[in-house]
C-alpha cells in the first residue's frame, strides 16, 4: 500500500524515538473523538505499544455544540514499556474546535503540541466557547506548539471527488485529524482502514478512507512539524493479545464464568450510564447460550436474576449507583434466599444522578453494609480493565461456594478505559465445580438451610423429585428452613449469615506487598486506582522513598492478614475517589489512623496526585 | 406423567396455614390442591412464587417448590425463572396491593411479554397483612385504618389493566365458588402463555361483604354474569335477563319481551382484539353485572418462544466462548 511505504519513507527520515506518548482528542460529543482515541489505541497495541485510555464525555448524546461543556474527549497513552494509566498530561491535544481546547487546556503538558482545526475558530466557534479573542492569535498558546490545520476545509476537499453532500464530507473530519496522528506517531493505518471498511460502505467508507490518507498527507508535506516520532513496541509476556475495556471483560467474564461452571448465563438490566455496555455486549453472545433480559426496571433486573438463580442458572445483574439503590431490597431477599448472584455495580459521580459517565469511588459503603438488618455479601473490586475479567469469575466461584450474592464494584473509568489484554485459554482455566443435591433416598424430609463445612445450604434445584421446598424473606429456622420468628434462632442465623461471608477471605488469595514488608509509609488500594498507585509508587521508591503498597481486590470481608501488615507502617494512607470511605471500614476494623487522600471531581486520580501525597507524608516535599 | 388414582401427587405441605379463619384464601387452596394434582405436572415441576401480603402465603402450603419473594416483584421473579426453566410451571399468587400498587410495573410487563407464568391475583380490595388500610381496588368512601373519612380516590380495574396489557388470557372468578374457581384455574394452567386470572376474595376482618354481590346466593345471580366462549350473556336468578350490545356500549335487557337471546352479545375469548373483551371487564356492579369466567384465550408467542435461546453442548460453547474471547483485533507475541 502506498501509504505503507510513505511511513517507512518518513520514518527513515528522522523519526525520533519515545517512550511514551499521550494523545487527547477533544470535539463536541457528535464529532467521533471516542471513536479517534479508540483507533489510535488498537493500531497502538497492535504494533506492539503497552495502551492505556480514558474516554472522558458528557452525559448528553449530542451536548450543545461548540460549547465546553458539550466537549467529549478520548486520552490514550501508548508506550514502549508497562504502563498502568492514561498518563498525568497531555503531548498532543487535538482540539477540533474552540471549546475543545479551552476545556481540555489545563491537561496538557508544558511545550507541548496542540492541533487545532483552524477553520473551527471562526466568531461563532470563540463565541460559543466564550472567548473574548481567539486564542490562536492573541499570545495565550506561545508556551505550546500550536499546529493551525484546516482540518474541515481540507477533509471537505479531500473527499470532494465523490461527490457527497457537505455534511458526510464534515463527518469524515475525525478521521483526518487521526490521519496527522498517525503520521506523527508513526502508527499503521492498516487496522483502521481494516475497521473502517468493517463498519461502513460505500461512500462513507471511500471518505473516510480519504480523510484519513488526507490527514497523514498533510502531516508528511506541509512543515507544520519539525520532525516525527515513533515508539518502539513494548516487551509483553508472549501470548495472544487483545485490547479490552473493563465493561468488556465484565461481560467476557461473565459467559467463561457460566461455561466453566457448565451454567446457563442469565443476565438482567435496565439501562443506565455506565453499565449499559454490558447488556449490550452479553446480548450478543447467544451462541455461547447467554440469556438477556431487559427489564422495566432496576427492581425486575435483579429479582429476574434470583428467579434464575433459584432455577439453577447464573443470575447476574448489573447496574451503577442509582440502580443498585433501587436493588437494595431484592439484595437483602437474595441474602436471605442465600442463591448464588452477582451484582455488578460499575460506580459513577453521585449521589443521585450526580455525574453519570464520571468515575467515583463512592459507592463501597452502600456495597458493605447498604442494605436494611445484617446482610453481608462479599465486595470485590477488578483493578484495571483487564482484571474485570478475573473478578468476575472469582466472584461467581465464591457466590457458588458460599451460596451468596457477590457485589461487584468497577467504576466508570474501568468500564471505559482499554489496556491490551492477554487472552486467556478457556480449556485451561479451573472449573467452577457446582453440587446440587440428588433426590433422597430415604424418607427423611430435605432441610433446605443444612449447612456444609463453608456454611453454605444446598441449592436444590426445582424439578428434582423429593427436594421440594419454599424459600424466602421471612426468617428460616436452621436446618429446616421454616418459617421462625424464634428470637434465638433469628440471632444464630444472623451470626451464621455473617461467619460464611467472613469465609470469603479463604477464597480470595493473600495480600501482596509490593515494597519493603514494614517501614514509613504504605499505601492501600482498591479498585480502579490501582494503576495511579501503582506507577506513583514506583516513581517514589526510584526516588529512594520507603513507601509499599498493597492492594485490595476484596473489600468485604477485608483480607486475610491486612491488620498485621498495617501495623508494619508508621503511616498508612488510603487514596480514594471519595471521602475517605474505606479508611473508614478499616479504621474501625483495625483501629489503625489511615490518612485520607480523597478526590470527587469525577476524574481518576492522576499519578501526581499521589507522588505529592507520598512526598508531603514522608516530609520530602518536591 | 399424567396422575393415575393410586398415584394421584399430594400439594398439600406440612406448614400449619396462618390465615385468619373464615378467610376467602383458605377456599382458594383448597381448589389449588384439587386442580394441581389434575393438570398432569408433577408437585417437584411445579414452583409457586409470590410476594408480600396475606395471598403470598400461599407458596408455604403447598408441597411443590416455591418463593415468598418481596413486595410486589413476584411477576418479574417468576419471569426469571421461566425464562431459564421452560420445562417448569410456575404460577404467580399475588393480591390487589401487590399487583396493582407496588408491583404494578411488573404484572403490566410480564403479562405484555407473554411470559408462560400463571397468575392469580386476590383481589380483597384491602391491605390485609398491614391491618386495613385502603389498596389501590378499594371503593371510594371505604373506611380504612388510614382512611377514617373515607377512601378518596377511583380503583384500578385488573382486567382492564390485564387487557390493556394485550395479556393472552384474562378470567375472573369467585373465592367460594368453588366449581366455577376450579375450571377457571385448570383453564389459565392449560393456557400457553401469561394468564391472569382475578379472584375475587373476601376479607372478613378488614372489608368483609366487599364481593357480597358476587358470593351471596340470595343475590348473586342477579349481579354477575357467567361468560362462555360462543354463548350470549344470559344472567338473573331466572336466566331472564342479558346483555345486549348498544352503541353506547353494553346494556342490560331483559328477554323475552322486545329482545331475546339472539340480540345478545355473544362471548368470543379468542377475538384478535381486545375490544369487547374489554368492555365487558368494564361492565362493573352496581350498575351492571359484573362477568366472571375466561373474558380473553388467544394465542401468541410466548416470551421464551420469541426470546429464541440457545443451549450449545459443552463442547460447542467451549468453542463459541474462545471464538468470542478472541474477538476484535489480536496480535500474538512470542
Ligand atoms: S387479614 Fe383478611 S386477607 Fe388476611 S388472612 Fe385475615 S381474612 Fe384473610
Amino acid at each position: 500500500m502506498e501509504i505503507d511505504e510513505k511511513v517507512r519513507e518518513s520514518q527513515a527520515k528522522s523519526p525520533v524515538d519515545v517512550e511514551a506518548v499521550v494523545i487527547r482528542f477533544a470535539g463536541d460529543s457528535g464529532d467521533g473523538m471516542q471513536l479517534a482515541g479508540t483507533q489510535v489505541a488498537v493500531s497502538s497495541a497492535l504494533m506492539g505499544n503497552d495502551i492505556a485510555t480514558f474516554p472522558d464525555f458528557p452525559a448528553e448524546i449530542r451536548a450543545p455544540r461548540g460549547t465546553p461543556a458539550g466537549v467529549s474527549g478520548f486520552q490514550v497513552q501508548f508506550a514502549s514499556r508497562q504502563i498502568m494509566t492514561p498518563g498525568d498530561t497531555v503531548d498532543v491535544l487535538v482540539a477540533m474546535n474552540p471549546a475543545a481546547l479551552k476545556a481540555n487546556l489545563g491537561n496538557l503538558k508544558a511545550q507541548g503540541t496542540i492541533v487545532i482545526d483552524i477553520d473551527a475558530f471562526d466568531a461563532k466557534g470563540l463565541r460559543l466557547a466564550k472567548y473574548d479573542e481567539n486564542p490562536v492569535e492573541n499570545g495565550s498558546l506561545d508556551e505550546f506548539q500550536v499546529i493551525e490545520a484546516p482540518i474541515t476545509s481540507q477533509t471537505r476537499k479531500a473527499v470532494e471527488q465523490l461527490g457527497i453532500g457537505h455534511k458526510i464530507a464534515t463527518r469524515c473530519r475525525n478521521f483526518f485529524a487521526m490521519g496527522i496522528i498517525y503520521w506523527l506517531y508513526g502508527r499503521d493505518l492498516t487496522a483502521t482502514t481494516r475497521y473502517i471498511d468493517s463498519k461502513f460502505t460505500g461512500e462513507v467508507a471511500e471518505a473516510d478512507k480519504l480523510a484519513l490518507r488526507a490527514g497523514w498527507h498533510y502531516g508528511e508535506t506541509t512543515e507544520a512539524f519539525e520532525r516525527s516520532y515513533q515508539v518502539p513496541a513494548a516487551s509483553q509476556a508472549p501470548g495472544t493479545y487483545r485490547n479490552v475495556t473493563g465493561n468488556e471483560a465484565l461481560a467476557l467474564g461473565l459467559m467463561s464464568a457460566a461455561h466453566l461452571s457448565g451454567k446457563d448465563l442469565f443476565y438482567s438490566a435496565y439501562p443506565i450510564t455506565p453499565a449499559s455496555d454490558i447488556l449490550h455486549r452479553v446480548s450478543r453472545f447467544t451462541e455461547c447460550g447467554a440469556r438477556t433480559f431487559q427489564a422495566e426496571d432496576e427492581i425486575a433486573a435483579i429479582c429476574s436474576a434470583i428467579g434464575a438463580a433459584f432455577g439453577g442458572a447464573m443470575g447476574t445483574t448489573g447496574s451503577s449507583g442509582p440502580g443498585i439503590a433501587l436493588k437494595t431490597e431484592a439484595l437483602g431477599l437474595a441474602v436471605m434466599l442465600e442463591l448464588p448472584l452477582l451484582v455488578i455495580n460499575v460506580q459513577r459521580g453521585g449521589p443521585s444522578t450526580g455525574l453519570p459517565t464520571k468515575v467515583e469511588q463512592t459507592d463501597l459503603l452502600q456495597a458493605v453494609t447498604g442494605r436494611n438488618g445484617e446482610a453481608p455479601m462479599p465486595v470485590l473490586a477488578p483493578s484495571s480493565p483487564g482484571d474485570c475479567f478475573n473478578i468476575v469469575i472469582e466472584a461467581w466461584r465464591i457466590a457458588t461456594k458460599l451460596m451468596t450474592p457477590v457485589m461487584i464494584l468497577s467504576d466508570a473509568f474501568t468500564a471505559n478505559g482499554a489496556e491490551p489484554w492477554r487472552i486467556p485459554d478457556i480449556t485451561t482455566l479451573e472449573a467452577i465445580e457446582i453440587e446440587h443435591p440428588k433426590s433422597p433416598t430415604g424418607m427423611e424430609p430435605f432441610r433446605p438451610y443444612d449447612r456444609n463445612e463453608w456454611l453454605a445450604r444446598p441449592w436444590a434445584l426445582p424439578g428434582t423429585p423429593g427436594l421440594t421446598h419454599r424459600i424466602g424473606g421471612i426468617e428460616k429456622a436452621d436446618g429446616t428452613g421454616a418459617i421462625s420468628y424464634d428470637p434465638l434462632n433469628h440471632e444464630k442465623m444472623v451470626k451464621l449469615r455473617a461467619d460464611k461471608i467472613e469465609k470469603t477471605a479463604l477464597l480470595t488469595p493473600d495480600l501482596e506487598i509490593a515494597g519493603p514488608e514494614s517501614g514509613e509509609l504504605l499505601v492501600v488500594s482498591w479498585g480502579g486506582t490501582f494503576g495511579a498507585c501503582q506507577e506513583a509508587i514506583v516513581q517514589a521508591q526510584r526516588d529512594g522513598l520507603s513507601v509499599a503498597h498493597v492492594h485490595l481486590r476484596c473489600l468485604n470481608p477485608l483480607p486475610r492478614g491486612l491488620g498485621a501488615i498495617l501495623k508494619r507502617y508508621k503511616t498508612v494512607l488510603a487514596p480514594e475517589l471519595n471521602l475517605g470511605q474505606l479508611r473508614q471500614l478499616v479504621r474501625a476494623k483495625y483501629l489503625v489512623d489511615v490518612r485520607g487522600l480523597n478526590k470527587v471531581r469525577g476524574q481518576p486520580f492522576w499519578i501526581g496526585d499521589i507522588t505529592t501525597e507520598i512526598h508531603r507524608l514522608l516530609g520530602q516535599e518536591k | 406423567m399424567n396422575a393415575t388414582a393410586n398415584t394421584v401427587p399430594n400439594f398439600a405441605s406440612d406448614q400449619e396455614v396462618r390465615w385468619c379463619p373464615g378467610c376467602g384464601d383458605f377456599a382458594i387452596l383448597a381448589q389449588m390442591k384439587k386442580v394441581l394434582p389434575t393438570l398432569g405436572v408433577k408437585p417437584e415441576n411445579t414452583v409457586v412464587v409470590s410476594g408480600i401480603g396475606c395471598s403470598s402465603r400461599f407458596p408455604y402450603y403447598l408441597e411443590t417448590y416455591g418463593m415468598h419473594g418481596i413486595h410486589g416483584r413476584a411477576p418479574a421473579i417468576a419471569t426469571g425463572l421461566k425464562r431459564t426453566r421452560p420445562d417448569l410451571q410456575v404460577w404467580v399468587v399475588t393480591g390487589d396491593g401487590d399487583a396493582l400498587s407496588i408491583g404494578c410495573t411488573h404484572l403490566l410487563h410480564a403479562l405484555r411479554r407473554n411470559v408462560d407464568i400463571k397468575i392469580l391475583l386476590f383481589n380483597n380490595r384491602i391491605y390485609g397483612l398491614t391491618k386495613g388500610q385502603f389498596s389501590p381496588t378499594s371503593l371510594p368512601g371505604l373506611v380504612t385504618s388510614s382512611t377514617p373519612m373515607g377512601t378518596a380516590h377511583e380503583p384500578l380495574h385488573p382486567l382492564s389493566i390485564a387487557l390493556a396489557s394485550n395479556a393472552t388470557f384474562v378470567a375472573r372468578s369467585v373465592d367460594t365458588n368453588a366449581k366455577h374457581l376450579g375450571e377457571v384455574l385448570r383453564r389459565a394452567a392449560a393456557h400457553r402463555g401469561s394468564a391472569f386470572v382475578e379472584i375475587y376474595q373476601n376479607c372478613h376482618i378488614f372489608n368483609d361483604g366487599a364481593f357480597d354481590f358476587a358470593k351471596n346466593p340470595a343475590i348473586r345471580d342477579d349481579h354477575i354474569v357467567a361468560i362462555a366462549h360462543g354463548e350470549p350473556l344470559v344472567f338473573g336468578k331466572n336466566r331472564d335477563k342479558g346483555i345486549r350490545l348498544d352503541v353506547a356500549g353494553p346494556e342490560v335487557v331483559t328477554l323475552g319481551g322486545e329482545y331475546n337471546e339472539p340480540d345478545l352479545l355473544v362471548h368470543d375469548e379468542k377475538a384478535d382484539t381486545n375490544t369487547i373483551a374489554q368492555m365487558i371487564a368494564g361492565m362493573r356492579h352496581p350498575l351492571m353485572p359484573e362477568a366472571i369466567g375466561v373474558l380473553r384465550d388467544v394465542d401468541r408467542p410466548t416470551h421464551n418462544d420469541l426470546m429464541r435461546d440457545k443451549t450449545p453442548d459443552p463442547k460447542s460453547r467451549e468453542t463459541a466462548v474462545n471464538r468470542l474471547l478472541h474477538g476484535g483485533e489480536t496480535w500474538t507475541v512470542a
